[in-house]
């Protein structure tokens, strides 16, 4: 017998004698789910206030802006503000073209996913999957973030997210990522909320433990 | 070598008069408390979000034969090696394997409770291959050669002029004990390292069934990059791990962040259900996950302390435990410390060997009061106990028989009470003389304690007083 045999004889033999349900049983639904969670707002306004205020309190950055000539605008500020040499993207609907804007070295991970060159970068501009209110959290994937390193290395992460990928709270994005991606998941899905951080010196924050030191988030309308 | 017992008291003893160790502690739970308190209020029914957590693992756990099975079937499907261990042994060298078919040298690891379960890092330099430690309290006690001391914080016990020692000596960069450059350090050293890294090793703290993915929670972006650059990822895992759905993340993630760390969500919680897909950027072109059991049915076939294995090592238990802020994490003298690794311990490793972790607590509950899955801690210890004294003959030892013999005949002869109280009372003034020497009857207590004072008038003789209703 192969030890995978043998584990489940162990198991199916355990599982013989029942144990008591201390504290009930049965799996909860996404309503129980939800009436014990923390609380979310009911309008777009709402969502998008706590978003902005979970953001803000992470130590990340969250800017709303108009159309794409204003996320151009944004991007070129932070570009001059850190004084960007290189910069890293995916290609996507608006990454890519936004990103070739900033008139800079430019990486298409899809076409060079070479790791030392994507550490040389100093951001990573990706879109993302949904923006969730409850928590300030981004929700990412590997086939719509350009892979697992973009996302990750470069010390800087901007994101481009559209209006509509607001979603209120984590119960609605998981509902959203299993509607999206049915049977066919990406390889990585990530629930990104804030920029990297340790506290294991003291505990004592510091951002920037191995991942981005620096978060921004901005949300198109149009 | 000693007993893990005589360790332990040895230990104990001397943890619990370093004042400094103690002091280190209070303030990093005293910072915990206030940021989990917050938390737990943030949520709309705490109390109500335990119990349904202690539902979804009751399920887990008591389907655990259908969840595993389509746990692996899900991951098999999208091109992910399974592997299966029944001991520590068998995983290491199942690891050592594949590392030996891929040629590599050198090995990133990120946070694996498990994989300290089965001393692997020992096993893989033993066999000539370079492993670092990632998350960066790992990567510090590592330097330093000692266990994690903490589940969640594994320097938890360091002060950051004993880390920027470390540094100096080992790493011959320490600017200052400031702790962001001493983190800055560190993330230099560990970038070259993921990079030039062959193989990635991680642990879980998920595995979602319906999906077939595992699921590691994070703040530093360790695991992150331990899954994304090598070649190969490496994921370890108990068979215990099953969560039955992909939705019941949305309670689990925001719950283990509050218990772990009084966060609301941890920076990086990501689920990884196969290697690199043919439409992905990047990724190990080779994903395996080694599923190990290690005595874990042992605790399965108990049902008395199967909800022990819903455990999601938040470390919560550890941080309200009397005891464990006392002695602190080390002295345990094994992986999984606190409350709850004096709870599996004796399973996962010997009753007879570790059974003295169960009487390392006061029996306050605190444990059982603050985990967030509904594990009746408490009283596993108690069973612990029971266990482990109801061997071969069924009775008591010859001393303790005697002893309630003797107080059997005092405590049914109300005038031999009086006399032994009274007498107690008189003889209690001379106690100082002797208080705590060898020539104190009640030395083992009073060595450390005071021994309360004997009331000055019983209850008996203050009903009389009250106007002889006798």
């Amino acid at each position: 017998m192969s030890e995978r045999d043998n584990i489940f004889v162990r198991i199916k033999e355990a599982l013989t004698l029942q144990a008591p349900a201390r504290h009930g049983h049965g799996l909860p639904t996404i309503e129980e789910q939800r009436r014990v969670m923390p609380p979310v707002g009911q309008t777009e306004a709402e969502l998008f206030e706590l978003f902005a205020k979970n953001v803000t309190d992470l130590r990340a950055t969250f800017k709303r802006v108009k159309d794409l000539s204003e996320v151009a605008a944004e991007l070129r500020a932070l570009r001059d503000a850190e004084k960007w040499q290189r910069v890293a993207t995916h290609r996507g609907a608006i990454a890519e073209s936004q990103a070739r804007e900033l008139a800079l070295p430019l990486m298409v991970v899809e076409e060079n996913s070479e790791k030392h060159e994507l550490e040389q970068c100093d951001v990573g501009i990706t879109e993302c999957d949904a923006l969730v209110a409850q928590t300030g959290t981004v929700l990412v994937t590997s086939r719509t973030a350009g892979g697992r390193a973009l996302t990750c290395l470069p010390p800087h992460h901007v994101v481009l997210a559209r209006r509509e990928q607001m979603v209120p709270d984590l119960p609605a994005a998981m509902q959203l990522v299993q509607q999206k991606f049915g049977d066919k998941y990406p390889s990585m899905i990530s629930f990104i909320t804030g920029a990297s951080r340790t506290g294991d010196i003291e505990r004592i924050l510091v951002l920037g433990a191995h991942g981005p030191k620096q978060l921004t988030i901005i949300c198109c309308d149009a | 070598m000693s007993s893990p017992a005589a360790q332990f008291k040895a230990d104990a003893k001397r943890m619990t008069a370093d004042l400094r160790h103690r002091a280190t502690i209070q303030t990093a739970m005293g910072k915990y408390e206030v940021v989990r308190d917050q938390r737990k209020r943030w949520f709309q029914d705490w109390e109500g979000a335990r119990t349904l957590a202690a539902r979804t693992k009751y399920e887990a756990v008591n389907g655990l034969d259908a969840h595993l099975t389509q746990f692996t079937q899900k991951l098999e499907a999208r091109g992910t090696k399974v592997h299966w261990a029944s001991t520590g042994p068998q995983a290491c060298e199942i690891i050592l394997g594949i590392l030996k078919a891929k040629n590599a040298k050198v090995v990133v690891k990120s946070k694996s409770m498990t994989s300290e379960e089965i001393h692997l890092n020992g096993a893989l330099e033993q066999a000539g291959v370079e492993v670092v430690e990632s998350d960066l309290g790992e990567f510090i006690v590592q330097l330093r050669g000692e266990p994690p001391y903490h589940l969640v914080f594994p320097a938890m016990h360091l002060t950051r002029d004993e880390i920027k020692d470390v540094f100096e000596k080992k790493l011959h960069d320490a600017p200052s004990n400031d702790p962001e450059e001493l983190t800055m350090v560190a993330r230099r050293q560990l970038r070259r390292k993921y990079i030039q890294a062959d193989v990635g090793i991680t642990g879980a703290n998920y595995a979602i069934a319906e999906t077939g993915m595992i699921a590691i929670t994070e703040n530093e972006g360790n695991a992150r990059l331990t899954a994304a650059l090598p070649k190969t990822m490496i994921t370890l895992m108990g068979i215990e791990k099953i969560l039955p759905r992909y939705e019941d993340l949305a309670l689990f993630l925001p719950m283990l962040a509050v218990m772990g760390t009084g966060q609301a969500l941890t920076c990086y919680n990501t689920m990884y259900g196969g290697p690199r897909q043919s439409d992905e950027a990047d990724g190990p072109e080779e994903f395996h996950v080694v599923l190990l059991d290690n005595r874990r049915t042992l605790v399965l076939a108990d049902v008395e302390q199967r909800d022990a294995l819903g455990c999601i090592r938040c470390g919560a238990c550890l941080n309200v435990c009397p005891v464990y802020r006392n002695v602190g994490g080390h002295t345990y003298g094994t992986v999984y410390g606190g409350p709850i690794g004096s709870v599996i311990t004796p399973r996962l490793r010997d009753l007879q060997d570790w059974k003295h972790l169960s009487y390392a607590s006061s029996l306050c509950g605190a444990c059982t009061e603050t985990c967030p899955v509904g594990i009746d801690i408490h009283h596993h210890l108690l069973r612990n106990r029971r266990n482990a004294s109801a061997p071969k003959t069924g009775k008591p030892s010859w001393w303790q028989c005697q002893l309630f013999k003797i107080y059997g005949v005092i405590a049914a002869r109300p005038g031999l009470w009086r006399l032994i109280t009274k007498l107690g009372r008189f003889t209690q003034r001379f106690h100082g003389l002797v208080k705590g020497t060898a020539l104190d009857p009640a030395q083992a207590w009073t060595k450390t304690r005071d021994l309360p004072p004997i009331a000055r008038q019983s209850f008996r003789e203050w009903w009389k007083e009250q106007g002889a209703h006798e």
